[in-house]
């Protein structure tokens, strides 16, 4: 009954936070209102959504967030630096970093913090291969960044999602 | 308002609108299309994120009403979608580079090679 | 305070503007365009929460959800017309 009504209570509960938010959490009426949201919008898309892995560690996922946050605050400071100075310094390279795991949506999700952190953006993930394209705006040593995304980043979403 | 909030707000703001200018500077500086996906993604996002907090504890800390989060949604938003979009834009270019374009049907290539030499 | 932030923040993204607008008419290729044009998007986003704020105004932040919604939409399906050469699949 209760898997009937609500077929990803992570996602209904993410629904109805966002209308909160949005909303600022006004009155009563609008709070309910978000509920039947929550309710309704995953029922009606609910063919639309992949599978998701299983979120074995939360504690460590919040741990996770809190290091990319600050990540994406230094990251940001080098690019400043970088765009400002001279550009003949930089070295921009083309990085495959191959994969350990093997998940369409952890990969994703990897790809993304990639992106949003030190001087790279993902590009590409091959799935038949599990290679991550990273392209990197500067990078006189490609193993380094290959290692540094690997420890800090991969592993990290392994053991949260054990995959 | 105390003078503490105002000082963060006014930081926040300043602190913002630099990251949005040299996210800007990469884009119209940098030398490769490649290279300049990097500005925009990270220092422009991180520029708005900054303001949006700045217009979240401006909003919380008036006197007349309560507290405003609402600046979150478009925060989170703008996070998510800003990698989406530097992906779509490597392979649009990607794409492009290679002189070989499986999936591009004839009639669109010769649209865009129509929009390249216009300049 | 507020006030000489909020006035260096206004020039420093008009300025922030002008070089998107630069890099939108010099290209050199259709996907520099498109990066500019985004960008130009969310600079506007930018300025739509600073002008909220400095007239104390809560109406502004709708339209600057809804320019980063449309703006997203719009760019990736630019993205995708330049991939496969068509919008809809």
């Amino acid at each position: 009954m209760m898997r009937a009504i609500l077929p990803r209570p992570r996602l209904a509960l993410a629904v109805f936070l966002l209308w909160a938010v949005i909303t600022n959490a006004a009155s009563l009426g609008l709070l309910v209102l978000g509920g039947v949201l929550a309710i309704v919008l995953p029922l009606l898309s609910r063919r639309f959504w992949p599978d998701p892995p299983r979120l074995i560690r939360p504690w460590r996922a919040l741990r996770f967030m809190g290091v990319v946050a600050l990540d994406i605050v230094t990251a940001n400071l080098r690019v400043a630096r970088q765009v400002v100075g001279p550009l003949h310094r930089l070295s921009p390279a083309f990085v495959e970093v191959p994969l350990d795991l093997h998940e369409p949506f952890v990969a994703t999700l990897l790809g993304s913090v990639v992106s949003l952190t030190p001087g790279t953006v993902s590009i590409n993930v091959d799935q038949e291969r599990w290679v991550l394209l990273v392209h990197a705006l500067d990078a006189p040593d490609p193993q380094a960044l290959i290692r540094e995304i690997k420890e800090r980043y991969e592993m990290a979403l392994r053991e949260i999602f054990a995959c | 308002m105390s003078t503490a909030v105002e000082f963060a707000i006014s930081a926040l703001i300043v602190v913002g609108a630099a990251f949005v200018l040299l996210g800007s500077i990469g884009l119209a500086r940098l030398p490769d299309f490649l290279m300049r996906l990097h500005g925009p993604t990270k220092a422009t996002t991180v520029g708005v994120g900054a303001l949006l907090l700045a217009s979240a504890i401006f909003f919380s800390t008036r006197e007349s009403g309560g507290i405003s989060l609402h600046e979150l949604a478009p925060l989170f938003f703008l996070f998510i979608t800003a990698p989406v979009t530097a992906h779509l834009l490597a392979k649009a270019a990607m794409h492009r580079k290679s002189p070989a374009r499986p999936t591009a049907k004839p009639q669109a290539t010769s649209d865009s090679q129509h929009q390249e030499s216009e300049r | 305070m507020l006030n000489a932030a909020m006035e260096t923040a206004f020039l420093l993204i008009a300025t922030a503007l002008l070089l998107n607008l630069y890099r939108l008419l010099v290209g050199p290729d259709a996907t520099d365009r498109i990066l500019a044009l985004d960008t130009l998007g969310i600079n506007c986003i930018a300025l739509l929460v600073l002008y909220g704020i400095s007239t104390a105004s809560a109406a502004y932040f709708e339209v600057a959800l809804l320019l980063a919604l449309l703006g997203f939409v719009g760019t990736v399906a630019l993205c995708k017309f330049l991939l496969r050469g068509d919008i809809s699949e």
